[in-house]
């Protein structure tokens, strides 16, 4: 374990120390080998610095922009305007019975949640360098304040709708309860996807100009425009392993309750973002501590 | 003596430098092009450590350093640029690990690399006070009890509600390493940050240094300035070339460190150091191209550089640095700043400095010359250095040493192959 050149010293510590080490905090440092614990207390010892970096975030991007807030309820209505009039209206894609805008604002909200908190996350340890080459923290920090970040966007945008289904006389049910389940699990998924992609893209800055294209291809592979009832029944479990599948049609469910329950669909779902999750956070605890010497 | 504040045994640090091998023809392209990314998906998954096998060249950065610091104790961390002084700093503060050995802290570590770390500048001063401390580790009911003793400290209490982007560079400064100062844990590691803001603000921040020490906490300091070494440390540890070279008082460091200068006045071939990179000659010349030891005011220093890289680098530059003879840094010059471009071929290369006397009150003057390569972004300081003295030059008036950036130019020159 112990160099060479520690033999000389290694007498020391077998003298009885008189105050009582212990007392303070003591820090190992070693070669970094193999997989790392997540260390998930430590993480919550810094979560005021979380709070921090979430708050800077937005406050920043408060500041820049010209119309600040209104940029998180220009884009998903925006969307919702040109998809009903394309997609709902010209094209005439069902919507389970629900009036069609309300059915793709519904979709928009948690579909507008994943993709900036994809995009802040992937680009959050590079944007992010000088802390990293700096200052210690958990590294998990940087990736996890871009995702929560989007959350105020969300909130915003949420108001929308409640203006939205009041204008089409839509009251909710009581699935909406389960309502948080869905953005915690929008937020994960986001996190999940975020944490790998931030982590490669410190090695390779392509992850930057994937993400973009990542997220386009991504909003037409999920039910956004479109209902999953598109999709032949037995083919639904497969559907599902796109997580926001789930989550986009979690949403419809919980927030109208007039879709069918999401069911198979939704449990594949929650299974990959697990997975996926799991998989993100060790791999980023085992990435992290080349980040200082690559960035 | 206290107790163990801090154990370091047999700390090593490698660092790749360099890059890939350029590209001969389009067909090394191609399959290149189609084995990269299995190779880099490999390496990407072993982790960083399979750096080491083979393929870039390596250096190390830090080679078996061991030392340990007693609780309450001021150590000196001395050395010339690139002896691998920030390295050991980075891993003391946990921000890059090491290749190998181990070491031990007891106590909590504030590090000041870099003073002002995650300022904003959208942000105002009060928020950033908030900010800076949280990413200096401090709570935030902590920042709350200190603000106002923060802000005084900085002098700006009439402008801690402005953008910090409205700052002079001074006032950004002082309010960053107020921030800083008042960092409670009982182990601070601090790089050379104090070197900020003018004689008196200076003066201020070594107070505080030395309040820090007196107050029974442990600090690491690195700086080049052996009067400040001298007055604040009890301890010292000198390194060179990545091991350290001596330990003990502060004072003999100092002397060992001058000493270590001393028999390195004359040389002008400095060491390669794997055979990748290698400074070969150092002349310095004035405005006629003869070689000479004295700087005029007035007139223009050239100094030339010739340097031998092994592989292409995408980032290579050259950086000179002056000092005075107490070790007291006075101005660099960087390469890369001055052309703005850092991707060269591997050869001989000439870098050719002309600068234009700033008016200095310095009778002396050293000059440390080192490669600084950044790799994929690897940051390490070829610690190939000459050491030469400037002599019997007169200036016509004083200068704050710290506001020195006198107009120079940097032409870089590559010898043809095998020429």
């Amino acid at each position: 374990m112990a160099t060479l050149s520690g033999e000389a010293l290694r007498l020391e510590p077998q003298v009885p120390v008189v105050a009582p080490v212990a007392a303070l905090p003591h820090v190992a440092i070693r070669p970094a080998r193999g997989w790392i614990a997540l260390d998930l207390g430590e993480l919550w010892q810094y979560r005021e610095l979380l709070l921090f970096l979430i708050w800077r975030d937005i406050k920043v991007r408060y500041k820049q922009t010209a119309l600040g807030a209104a940029w998180a309820i220009l884009q998903p209505v925006f969307s919702m305007v040109v998809f009903s009039l394309f997609f709902g209206r010209l094209a005439k894609v069902p919507s389970d019975g629900i009036p069609y805008p309300v059915f793709a604002y519904c979709a928009l909200l948690p579909w507008q949640l994943f993709a900036y908190a994809l995009t802040e996350s992937s680009n959050s340890v590079v944007a992010n360098e000088r802390l990293i080459s700096k200052v210690y923290f958990p590294r998990l920090v940087i990736p996890l304040a871009g995702v929560l970040a989007g959350l105020v966007d969300f909130a915003i945008a949420f108001s929308v709708l409640i203006l939205l289904m009041l204008r089409y006389g839509i009251v909710p049910t009581a699935t909406i309860a389960t309502l948080p389940l869905f953005v915690l699990l929008a937020v994960l998924t986001a996190l999940a996807v975020g944490l790998w992609l931030s982590a490669l893209n410190v090695q390779y800055r392509d992850v930057r100009y994937t993400v973009g294209f990542l997220t386009q291809i991504w909003l037409f592979l999920s039910p956004v425009a479109y209902p999953s009832s598109l999709v032949p029944e037995r083919w639904r479990p497969l559907y599902g392993l796109n997580p926001m599948a789930g989550v986009v049609e979690g949403f419809r469910w919980a927030l109208v309750g007039k879709t069918p329950p999401p069911g198979a669909m939704l449990a594949v779902s929650v299974v990959m973002v697990l997975l996926l999750l799991a998989g993100g956070l060790f791999y980023f605890r085992r990435m992290e501590n080349s980040f200082a010497d690559v960035i | 003596m206290g107790d163990l504040a801090i154990r370091c045994e047999g700390i090593a640090k490698q660092y790749r430098i360099g890059q890939r091998e350029s590209y001969r023809s389009l067909r090394d392209t191609l399959t290149d092009a189609i084995t990269a990314p299995i190779r880099r998906v490999r390496a990407a998954l072993q982790g960083s450590d399979s750096g080491s096998t083979g393929g870039p060249a390596t250096i190390w950065a830090l080679e078996a350093v061991s030392f340990e610091v007693r609780q309450g104790e001021v150590l000196g961390i001395i050395g010339r640029n690139g002896a691998g002084k920030s390295t050991l700093l980075k891993i003391l503060s946990r921000i890059t690990w090491p290749t190998r050995g181990s070491a031990d802290i007891y106590g909590r570590v504030g590090s000041l690399l870099e003073v002002g770390t995650g300022f904003h500048p959208e942000l105002t001063g009060r928020e950033n006070v908030y900010l800076n401390g949280a990413i200096l580790g401090m709570k935030k009911a902590e920042i709350a009890r200190k603000f106002d003793e923060i802000v005084s400290f900085a002098e700006l209490e009439s402008f801690i509600d402005t953008p910090v982007k409205r700052y002079s560079s001074g006032m950004y400064m002082r309010l960053a390493f107020a921030v800083a100062a008042h960092i409670q844990t009982e182990i601070l590691i601090v790089d050379e940050v104090l070197a900020v803001g003018d004689a008196q603000f200076q003066k201020k921040c070594l107070g505080k240094m030395d309040e820090a020490a007196r107050h029974g906490r442990t600090v690491l300091f690195v700086s080049h300035n052996m009067l400040v070494l001298q007055k604040l440390c009890t301890a010292g540890i000198v390194l060179d070339s990545g091991t350290v070279v001596s330990q003990g008082r502060i004072g003999s460091c100092v002397h060992y460190y001058s000493q270590l200068s001393e028999s390195r006045q004359d040389l002008t071939a400095a060491t390669a150091l794997d055979g990748s990179m290698a400074i070969k000659t150092v002349r310095i010349l004035d405005e006629e191209g003869e070689p000479t030891g004295t700087w005029l005011y007035g007139r223009r220093l050239i100094v030339e550089v010739d340097a031998s890289v092994g592989v292409p680098c995408q980032h290579l530059a050259l950086d000179i640095t002056f000092y005075t003879s107490e070790g007291q840094r006075l101005f660099g010059l960087q390469s890369d700043v001055l052309n703005g471009r850092t991707a060269y071929d591997a050869g001989l290369h000439t870098v050719r400095f002309e600068i234009e006397n700033p008016g200095l009150t310095v009778p002396e003057m050293y000059l440390d010359v080192g490669l600084r390569t950044q790799g994929v972004g690897y940051e390490a300081m070829l610690p190939c250095a000459g050491y030469l003295v400037l002599k019997g030059y007169v200036p016509p008036h004083a200068h704050n040493l710290n506001l020195i950036t006198p107009s120079a130019s940097a032409v870089w020159s590559q010898a043809v192959q095998g020429g």
